[in-house]
């Protein structure tokens, strides 16, 4: 019988996956060994996993497709990096100020999330995925038409024109410039910072999955219209997924920006929601040490493949196609037979003889 | 398959509110009238009228394609009625969702299978419990002390569920890797575990063999008195219908034709001639 | 007379995407997948065409059915190598596989072909009809772009309704399993509905090149997410659906460009989508399923 808490097991060994990675990580700095092109993604990394853990809680534990989620993650960094740049001499404190800016990401996030999830989550299907899609376009070309700036009056907003419109104090200074996106970033991200936000969020994303939201959530996903017939409120815990995922997002947003001097809104398009999916779908969906393990490999995988050069892309793509193949075609039986469970495949009809 | 000897060991209650002429006075539970539905036109159920009291099993019988499924999807709100009003209590239930529903006191169960499957038997009972687990959102994320304390509870009680079907040993499986008649189980353990009034039983016995089937039976009953709930079940098996339910409402094209006790409905020309065949002449029971 | 001009131009693009909208809806309605590399199959007969016609001097009406050619047999091996061998698994890992392909594309795009933007000259060249004492004045290109979008939907109606594959086409859409105790070949029909997309992918690719001239190995990806989108917005499946929905989507692309913002014209396209999904769930013209309890 495969008892004790399968799922406690497993959320051990999520965790020592990760500090260990950031031990190691630490030491290989420590003593020289890790390339300067590698250093250098270790904050994207970092943000990259808890986009893709935040992703499967929308897309593996609530089972509905987004392909807009980073459209999150740029409203986190938008938002996180103004509030960063216009509190700089509020809280002096690095650390204290990208704490606050993540947390500030996390709520406009969470909140855009909420506007979103409203609309959108009365639909099903491929129609949800869609309007996602729609959304993280409309979000991407909207922030493209803002401008900020702050002076000692507070924020100044403007849409549509050009930043010399925001009518400035002397002194004031244009922190997101229309489609120049923002630029002179402070770098107040760090790897460590990056970890903390990767152990907040699997706290966060495993302990609410093992919880009776969660579990309301998973219902869902299941079977929607027997959750309900158990007086589950459908829209509630669809939101809830919803929003907790784009709060996640958002955060990683922030985190994300902040270990760059610029960014502009065109990053977070569709490609990087579709990315961040693909990250999701290889480490499984649902399973979170998956998706971390995917999220790392898979972004560490293009600087891998550097030594191709041109060919590496093109590589990518061919190890993407092998491994949805391999792992999904049900004449090649490649996989062990969890794997292919995690990956939600319809064929996990073992028998209960074996107590 | 009929097995006469059965019959004998369940001894229905004396029907204390057969239908329609059932104790003035008495309280109901769950009231339907002239309830209707249509779907794009066509006039799935028209004018059914149900009156459920508090301990009652009543069985809702008719041949395939008659509308007893859509009646339960109307009583459980699955589909919002078209015409005619539902009282739960005394309390008229317009624009309820199906969880509004429930949380009034209504559980069912569903004709093809419904379970969390890629979830444990012992969560999917806890998601029955769902609206008897109180603790927030916050409280689960940060495993505050309210959380172990209730999720306790939660366990205590799904062992005590499962006990009543002695299903106990199968907690820790993926529902989905039940076989059927445990499957079948879980769906009606789960819907006792929402603390209804009602509960509704959509073929419970389909794909059961005479053993199993005489076994539901016997726990039906044993729901009822434990439970003091009333039970509402779609069956085909009419040794099951026949010997436990005290009230039988017959449906053909979306509309009653017959109401009574058992006997009533077994000697009704009409249902007889729409549902049960004719071969009452070969002195044989009904359904064979 | 410019609100008569932006009309003709809207249903011009519009016409475009209900082209590439008929690969996404037919390929859907079969195969039931978001067949996300569709747009980069439009990229790759562009670049047939292209190199068939300037580099060539092939005549045009070669050019663009041999890229007929080059696209249809492209999607039958994509169909045949990445999409068949994933028949029974879920559609997200089918989805994942088609952006797999979507950058295959692209990379080999720009390692053949480089990234340097080609320069393509319109096969229609760039003469123009003018009316009302030339102030409303036409591209033959548009012209030419509208006919060819209403001759396809009229083959396209005819060859679904009327012949032998067409009604084995529709027999798969509905119920694969029926139709295959039909003796309907399901895994050929669906072949052939990859085909025919493929092949319609090549026109768009040609048309949308002869009206927006810069060809680079992403020239289909945004094309082709808004084709996808012009799709659900007439209701994914349906083959009218697939026309209005595109024709409406180009006419409100150029309506929000020129009235409204540039800059904003797509943001306006999604929203339009948006309450329109919200108001009919399943498009224009697509049809309510309920789910059977």
């Amino acid at each position: 019988m495969r008892k004790l808490q399968k799922s406690t097991r497993e959320s051990i060994f999520t965790y020592a996956i990760v500090i260990v990675a950031f031990l190691a990580t630490q030491g290989l700095m420590l003593s020289g060994n890790i390339s300067s092109a590698l250093t250098g993604q270790l904050v994207p990394i970092c943000a990259y996993v808890v986009m893709a853990v935040s992703l499967n809680l929308t897309v593996g534990v609530l089972g509905e497709l987004s392909l807009g989620h980073a459209s999150f993650m740029s409203v986190g960094a938008f938002s996180g990096v103004t509030a960063c740049i216009s509190l700089a001499n509020v809280i002096p404190s690095d650390p204290i100020r990208l704490v606050v800016g993540m947390v500030i990401g996390a709520i406009c996030a969470g909140a855009a999330g909420f506007l979103i999830g409203i609309p959108v989550l009365r639909l099903n299907g491929d129609y949800l995925a869609i309007v996602t899609l729609a959304f993280g376009e409309i979000i991407k070309n909207l922030i493209t038409c803002l401008s900020v700036g702050v002076d000692s009056r507070g924020l100044h907003f403007s849409f549509l024109t050009s930043s010399s419109m925001l009518n400035l104090e002397e002194g004031g200074t244009v922190i997101i410039n229309g489609p120049m996106g923002i630029a002179g970033i402070p770098k107040l991200s760090t790897f460590t910072a990056g970890f903390i936000l990767v152990v907040v969020t699997l706290f966060i994303v495993m302990n609410l999955v093992k919880s009776r939201a969660g579990r309301a959530i998973m219902a869902l996903r299941d079977n929607r219209i027997a959750a309900e017939s158990v007086g589950i409120p459908v829209t509630k815990y669809k939101l809830m997924a919803f929003v907790t995922s784009a709060a996640l997002a958002g955060a990683a947003g922030a985190l994300y920006a902040m270990n760059f001097s610029t960014i502009v809104a065109t990053k977070f398009n569709f490609s990087t929601s579709i990315l961040i999916l693909v990250y999701v779908v290889l480490g499984g969906l649902g399973n979170i040490w998956g998706t971390v393990i995917a999220a790392t490999v898979l972004t560490i995988l293009p600087e891998m493949l550097r030594g191709f050069n041109d060919y590496r892309m093109l590589l990518y793509a061919i190890v993407l196609i092998i491994v949805m193949l391999a792992t999904n075609n049900s004449r090649l039986k490649l996989i062990p037979a969890w794997l292919k469970k995690t990956l939600g495949s319809k064929t996990g009809k073992e028998s209960i003889s074996n107590e | 398959m009929n097995n006469p000897r059965e019959e004998t060991k369940y001894v229905p209650q004396p029907a204390t509110n057969l239908i329609p002429e059932r104790e003035l006075g008495k309280q109901l539970i769950l009231e339907a009238h002239n309830l209707g539905i249509d779907f794009g036109g066509l006039t799935a159920v028209e004018g059914f009228d149900l009156s459920v009291s508090p301990t009652e099993i009543i069985g809702l019988i008719g041949p395939n394609g008659a509308g007893k499924t859509t009646v339960f999807n109307l009583l459980s709100k699955v589909y919002q009625p078209t015409r005619g009003t539902i009282l739960m209590n005394g309390r008229d239930t317009m624009g309820m969702s199906t969880a509004q529903m429930n949380r009034a006191g209504v559980a069912r169960t569903f004709q093809n299978i419904r379970l969390f499957n890629n979830l444990t038997v012992e969560d999917n009972i806890k998601l029955g419990l769902h609206n008897h687990i109180k603790y927030g959102m916050l409280s689960g994320i940060l495993r505050l002390p309210n959380y172990w304390k209730q999720e306790k509870e939660a366990k205590e009680r799904v062992t005590e569920l499962l006990s009543i079907f002695s299903m106990t040993h199968m907690a820790p499986f993926r529902a989905g890797a039940l076989p059927y008649g445990a499957q079948r189980r879980l769906e009606i353990i789960r819907a006792l575990a929402t603390g209804p009034k009602v509960l509704l039983l959509d073929e419970p016995a389909a794909g059961m063999n005479p053993s199993e089937t005489s076994e539901l039976m016997e726990n039906i009953v044993k729901v009822r008195d434990t439970f003091q709930i009333a039970v509402v079940l779609i069956e085909h098996d009419m040794n099951l219908v026949m010997g436990i339910c005290e009230g039988i409402c017959v449906l053909n094209f979306g509309k009653i034709i017959a109401k009574g006790t058992p006997s009533e409905i077994q000697n009704n020309p009409v249902v007889i001639e729409a549902y049960l065949g004719r071969q009452k002449e070969d002195g044989q029971n009904a359904e064979s | 007379m410019s609100f008569l001009s932006h009309l003709i131009s809207g249903i011009s693009l519009g016409s475009i995407y209900a082209i590439i909208a008929l690969g996404y809806t037919m390929v859907y309605g079969i195969a039931k997948m978001l067949n996300f590399a569709h747009g980069d199959v439009i990229m790759v007969g562009a670049y047939a065409c292209f190199f068939m016609v300037s580099r060539y001097e092939i005549p045009a009406v070669v050019g663009v059915l041999s890229a007929v050619v080059i696209c249809t047999l492209l999607g039958i091996i994509i169909e045949r190598l990445a999409y068949k061998p994933l028949r029974s698994a879920t559609s997200l890992a089918v989805l994942i596989t088609a952006i797999g392909i979507s950058y295959f594309l692209q990379n080999a795009a720009q390692l053949l072909w480089t990234s340097n933007p080609k320069v393509f000259n319109s096969l229609m060249g760039d003469g123009s009809v003018k009316l009302f004492d030339g102030r409303l004045s036409i591209s033959v290109t548009a012209i030419v772009t509208i006919v060819v979008c209403v001759i396809i939907m009229l083959a396209l109606t005819w060859f679904t309704g009327r012949t032998k594959m067409g009604k084995a086409m529709r027999a798969c859409s509905e119920d694969k399993g029926a139709a295959q105790l039909m003796g309907i070949n399901v895994n050929f029909t669906i072949s052939m509905t990859f085909a025919i997309g493929s092949a319609l992918a090549a026109i768009a690719g040609v048309l949308l090149c002869s009206a927006y001239p810069i060809l680079t190995p992403t020239t289909g990806s945004m094309p082709g997410i808004k084709a996808f989108t012009a799709a659900v917005f007439g209701g994914i499946g349906s083959i009218p659906g697939a026309l209005l929905g595109g024709v409406l989507l180009g006419i409100i692309e150029i309506f929000g460009k020129a009235y409204i913002s540039t800059q904003l014209s797509d943001a306006i396209v999604f929203v339009v989508l948006i309450v329109v999904l919200l108001v009919k769930p399943t498009g224009l013209l697509g049809k309510q399923v309920q789910e059977k309890v």
